[in-house]
């Protein structure tokens, strides 16, 4: 089983949640997080006091699935998530080792 | 004979009506306007002015001022009514102050009069000036100052610095004496708790990363809605001041309104040729930099005045906050001194300016023939501000010994002061 962990800009959300939607995946985890890579942060200015924000407000969404897969979904999260300017995002592939349903106690692959 | 008989009859019947006798009688048009005034004025106290400062702290000791500012409010009523009302208008002595013939309004009873208003009336809407002016100090010193310190220094700066001078500006006092014209508190609000709050934020020193660390303001909606408030509550402030409902009320809050729209406008257009963004925190303090500069000139001045007094203020106080300050490397954290000293130095020299006897014939200023009145307005902006600053300090110096210390510990600064100290939150987010 693989994690796909993608870090994308806030407003794409609704577009990348539809387009997995559309391939078949039926759930996923979101988190607001604040991030910076290569998309330099915003000037604030209060009374003359000025605050250069460096971290920007962007969603990260998780996902554990089938290993085969994952080439899938980083291709459609890769192209809902684009809008090709500085600050797209990133995605992750992790292992993950084991998997369990609460309600019912299934493991591996029955879980996810 | 007999004409002189029907001479003295007509006189009997006609002379009660003559106003020199209804002067010294209740009039209800009167007291209701300055009952309402009142409430407006206490208004601005624990809402408008706790929002407005409130919203300006970081989110982590919101609470802490506000408290601070309920508080200074509840306390200032409490002395005002044992002590402070006979020591700002008890019978004068020497000038200086009013003495303890009044304490705990001894002698004023239900009937009493103060001019047309109850006295009762008078004494309260004089005790929500003190109790704003003292709130306004701590706008200097938000998010280190201890809870204890704040309290004792309230009771002690109401007592030591305000009373006196209300009284020498209101109280019949050395400055009202002199002729120097204050309608309702350029000196004896806006520049006593500007003074006080430099003093006390230069002892004080500054917030712990202060330059280097980021310092939200917490919510720039509340300040603005504090600010709204603030300017409604004006109203009461300066219209009230008139102790009557009459022209001079009519005009007082006129000028007041336009003072504080030109402000906002001023600061807005300032703050956005100079920094290419107009933010709302901009918008709000700049009215209330043009109702600070209105203040003492509201029943001298007219419409003209007021724009350009206004204007002057919004300019006057971006330029200081937003420039000046930063480069003289003090922490006076929400601009106590910035704006209201400033502003209402302004505002005072102004109206020696601007003070037109056709408005209010008790003024005259140096476009209306009276230079004079300008170096009197500067003895008592100079005569305020040097004696706030002294009173203040040794005020600053008696709380420090009764409550162990000015400012809170390290940990607690970091921490915030609405979890270190109240135990609450804000929000529930």
């Amino acid at each position: 089983m693989k994690k796909i962990e993608a870090i994308i800009k806030p407003f794409k959300l609704d577009d990348v949640k539809e387009a997995l939607n559309e391939i078949g995946i039926q759930g996923m985890t979101i988190s607001e997080v604040k991030g910076y890579g290569r998309q330099k942060g915003h000037k604030e200015i209060y009374r003359g006091a000025e605050y250069v924000v460096d971290f920007i407000p962007k969603i990260k969404i998780e996902i554990v699935i089938q290993s085969d897969w994952a080439e899938k979904v980083i291709e459609t999260i890769k192209t809902s998530a684009a809008t090709g300017k500085l600050g797209d995002g990133k995605i992750f592939v992790s292992e993950i080792q084991e998997a369990v349903r609460v309600r019912t106690g299934e493991t591996g692959e029955e879980a996810i | 004979m007999k004409s002189k008989f029907w001479i003295t009859l007509l006189g009997m019947v006609l002379f009660p009506m003559t106003s020199a006798w209804a002067a010294d009688e209740l009039n209800s048009g009167d007291t209701a306007w300055i009952i309402v005034s009142t409430a407006l004025v206490m208004m601005m106290t624990p809402a408008g002015l706790a929002l407005f400062y409130g919203g300006m702290s970081r989110y982590k000791n919101l609470l802490n001022t506000y408290a601070m500012t309920f508080c200074s409010y509840c306390l200032a009523s409490i002395v005002w009514v044992v002590w402070g009302y006979s020591l700002s208008f008890g019978p004068d002595i020497g000038g200086l102050i009013g003495g303890l013939d009044q304490f705990l309004f001894s002698g004023i009873d239900v009937d009493s009069l103060s001019g047309t208003i109850p006295t009762s009336v008078f004494a309260l809407f004089q005790m929500t000036f003190a109790g704003i002016t003292v709130a306004l100090v701590l706008g200097s010193v938000v998010d280190r100052v201890k809870f204890s310190f704040w309290l004792v220094f309230t009771v002690l700066w109401v007592t030591v610095v305000y009373t006196p001078v209300c009284h020498w500006a209101w109280g019949g006092g050395w400055m009202s004496q002199m002729g120097a014209l204050d309608f309702a508190g350029g000196t004896v609000v806006h520049i006593n708790a500007g003074v006080a709050g430099l003093v006390l934020c230069l002892v004080l020193g500054k917030r712990i990363g202060w330059g280097k660390e980021a310092m939200f303001p917490s919510s720039v909606t509340l300040t603005a809605l504090g600010a709204a408030l603030l300017w409604f509550g004006w109203f009461g402030f300066n219209a009230g001041s008139q102790l009557a409902a009459d022209g001079l009320a009519g005009s007082a809050f006129l000028v007041t309104n336009t003072s504080a729209a030109m402000g906002a406008m001023t600061w807005m257009t300032a703050e956005w040729l100079a920094d290419g963004k107009p933010s709302l925190l901009g918008i709000a303090s700049g009215a209330v930099a043009g109702l600070v500069a209105i203040t003492p000139a509201a029943g001298f001045v007219g419409v003209g005045a007021s724009l350009i007094m206004g204007l002057v203020a919004g300019g006057l106080g971006f330029i200081f906050v937003a420039k000046i300050k930063h480069k003289l490397g003090y922490d006076d954290s929400l601009d106590a001194f910035g704006v209201h000293g400033i502003c209402g130095i302004w505002g005072a020299l102004a109206t020696g300016l601007f003070a037109n006897p056709a408005v209010n014939e008790a003024g005259a200023g140096l476009f209306y023939g009276n230079p004079r009145q300008v170096w009197i307005q500067l003895v008592s902006i100079v005569g305020t501000a040097a004696f706030s600053a002294v009173a203040t300090f040794i005020v600053i110096m008696v709380t420090r010994v009764i409550t162990g210390g000015i400012r809170i510990d390290k940990e607690s600064e970091v921490e915030g002061l609405d979890n270190a100290f109240h135990g609450e939150r804000g929000f529930e987010m």
